[in-house]
């Protein structure tokens, strides 16, 4: 009997594996169609832009994945850890200038300048996601429509406060300098913190892989996206572990706030909401609870913003919603959420 | 007479606005394999899902070695050494075989790897399927790694949940070896319809009926009395 299931099992693997490989080749092949339209050079360029966008955005995606996935929960504040996230690193680069670290910078003071942005952001995304779901999302749990309203509210009144604190205005974001400009290989124009972008993205997405994959602590996490239940029964208090993932996804949106305000050189209050719109699209492609789907949802909004913002740029997000409706119309659960 | 290891005096469950529980009282002995028989929808599982805290009692006391747990998370019952065995072979699907395992023990340590050699002994299957995910496993298997993933720690009481639903006779018959095997070590309470497997395994049974214990006393006297297996099993 049990070697009948097993290689029923294997049979079965079989076929999924050979569908699999189609969609692959299918999902990878579309992305060369903007070939027709657009000349090469110009396609690399947008290329490693969406690229970039897309590990931005996938930062601020991921926390927001396992927080649905593991708890249910819908949080709507996530873009206000983005927008925070944005703004001290902001302040930080302003006071780094001082001492001679941005502008005119080295390149050990460059690295070191985003470095300690990034810590700073981690730090205060940590500490407001901590404090966020202790104080307001754990009385939500189990209605949607709960978590909705009190994310909102608290969104909102995160981002006013940011107003306050610093200003209702865009700013401009200063640069380390080893990080400015662009570098032009063979025609194509690759701007450098794009690239800073992409392997921050690459680090991130590698160590939120290697958590999940390797430690025990991964292990109970996607243990509890599947079924809490057991979980809990097995000895663990699900609700400590949610309270650590929601404080990580907040350091990372964070994170991602800093990384988008240096990419785009320019802050306002209203880009945590915007991106927030992003990752969620992303989510939803990517399927709940899926960080690997999320990472590949967000690569494909991030190409897609920019192929289709170069060639009928009013469409740029509405492409991104299309591209979402297909996805859930083939696969309602997302690219890999769970049947 | 030694303490009971576990009990439940006037327990009363509600599921949303059903009064499940309507006053159970149970009292297992250490070292006494027990079965809850009774009806579908008598409140054997959620019995078992109350003492867990799963379900939580709304009145009544439930005490395990001596202290009150009736107010406790599943979490915190668990960390007091039961182990927990839900029904429909609830082993998590997207994990490997070893990752269930791991993320069963409580204490990745010598001893509980030294465990686990004897679980492979009893479950073959396990160390077969090891780097498996645990979705790919049949019924059988699957109810297998849910019993042995409870296995693992050093539990003093084990709560399972009508193992032999939808498995072949033959799984069934190594089921029941196996768990006599688990039941020199750890007290098992075990909830199950079929009679066969019962009488296999339970010294002491409890009949509950419409949320109440009905019944009680030895396994071996239960077998042949037609009358009381009629009245509240409907078997004879």
């Amino acid at each position: 009997m049990t070697t009948q299931t097993a290689t029923a099992g294997l049979q079965e693997q079989g076929g999924t594996d050979f569908k699999k490989v189609g969609v692959w080749i299918a999902s990878v092949g579309i992305w060369f169609l903007p070939l027709l339209w657009i000349d090469p050079t110009t396609y690399a360029v947008l290329t490693v832009a969406g690229l970039a966008m897309g590990m931005l955005i996938f930062l601020t995606a991921s926390g927001l994945t396992l927080i649905f996935g593991l708890m249910d929960v819908l949080n709507l504040a996530h873009g206000a850890f983005f927008v925070w996230g944005a703004y001290v690193g902001f302040s930080l680069l302003n006071a780094l200038q001082q001492v001679g670290w941005v502008e005119g910078a080295g390149a050990a003071q460059s690295i070191g300048s985003v470095l300690l942005c990034l810590l700073a952001a981690l730090v205060v995304g940590g500490l407001m996601g901590i404090v966020l779901e202790k104080m307001l999302v754990r009385l939500t749990y189990g209605s949607h429509l709960k978590q909705i309203l009190i994310t909102m509210g608290a969104s909102l009144i995160l981002v006013e406060i940011l107003k306050v604190v610093w200003s209702p205005n865009d700013e401009v974001v200063m640069v380390p300098a080893a990080f400015q400009g662009s570098w032009d290989i063979m025609d194509v124009i690759i701007t450098k913190f794009r690239v800073v972008a992409i392997v921050v993205g690459l680090v991130v997405l590698g160590g939120i892989q290697l958590v999940m994959m390797r430690t025990k602590l991964g292990i109970i996490v996607r243990a509890g996206v599947e079924n809490k239940e057991v979980v809990e029964t097995l000895g663990y208090n699900i609700r400590r572990v949610f309270t650590g993932v929601f404080c990580a996804g907040a350091a990372l949106a964070a994170v991602g706030g800093t990384m988008w305000s240096i990419f785009k050189e320019q802050i306002h209050p209203a880009m945590g909401e915007e991106n927030l719109i992003f990752a969620l699209i992303v989510v939803i492609i990517g399927g709940m609870g899926s960080v690997t789907g999320s990472f590949l949802g967000a690569i494909m909004v991030g190409l897609a913003f920019n192929y289709v913002a170069y060639t009928l740029p009013p469409l740029a997000l509405g492409a991104n919603i299309m591209i979402m409706a297909v996805i859930l119309l083939i696969r309602p659960t997302g690219l890999m959420g769970k049947e | 007479m030694a303490e009971p290891i576990l009990s439940l005096a006037k327990v009363h469950t509600y599921i949303e606005q059903h009064h499940i529980l309507q006053g159970v009282d149970l009292s297992f002995m250490p070292g006494r394999a027990t079965v809850l028989l009774g009806r579908n929808g008598a409140g054997k599982s959620t019995t078992l899902r109350t003492v867990m805290g799963l379900t939580p009692a709304s009145s009544g006391e439930i005490t395990l070695k001596g202290r009150a747990v009736q107010a406790m998370k599943p979490y915190e019952v668990a960390k007091l050494g039961v182990g927990f065995v839900p029904e429909d072979q609830a082993v998590l699907y997207t994990l490997s075989v070893e990752e269930n395992f791991r993320l069963a023990m409580l204490s990745e340590s010598e001893t509980t790897w030294a465990r686990m050699e004897t679980i492979f002994q009893l479950f073959p299957d396990m160390k077969k399927f090891w780097r498996s995910k645990a979705g790919v496993l049949s019924g059988g298997q699957k109810q297998m790694l849910a019993i042995a993933r409870a296995f693992v720690n050093d539990h003093d009481l084990l709560l399972i949940d009508e193992p032999s639903k939808g498995l072949a006779p033959i799984v069934v018959d190594h089921l029941i070896e196996s768990i006599n095997h688990i039941k020199n070590h750890t007290t098992v309470i075990l909830v199950e319809q079929n009679f066969y497997m019962a009488s296999h395994i339970g010294v002491d049974y409890f009949i509950l009926d419409d949320g109440r214990t009905v019944h009680q006393g030895l396994m071996a006297d239960l077998v042949h009395d037609d009358g009381l297996k009629q009245k509240y099993l409907g078997i004879a």
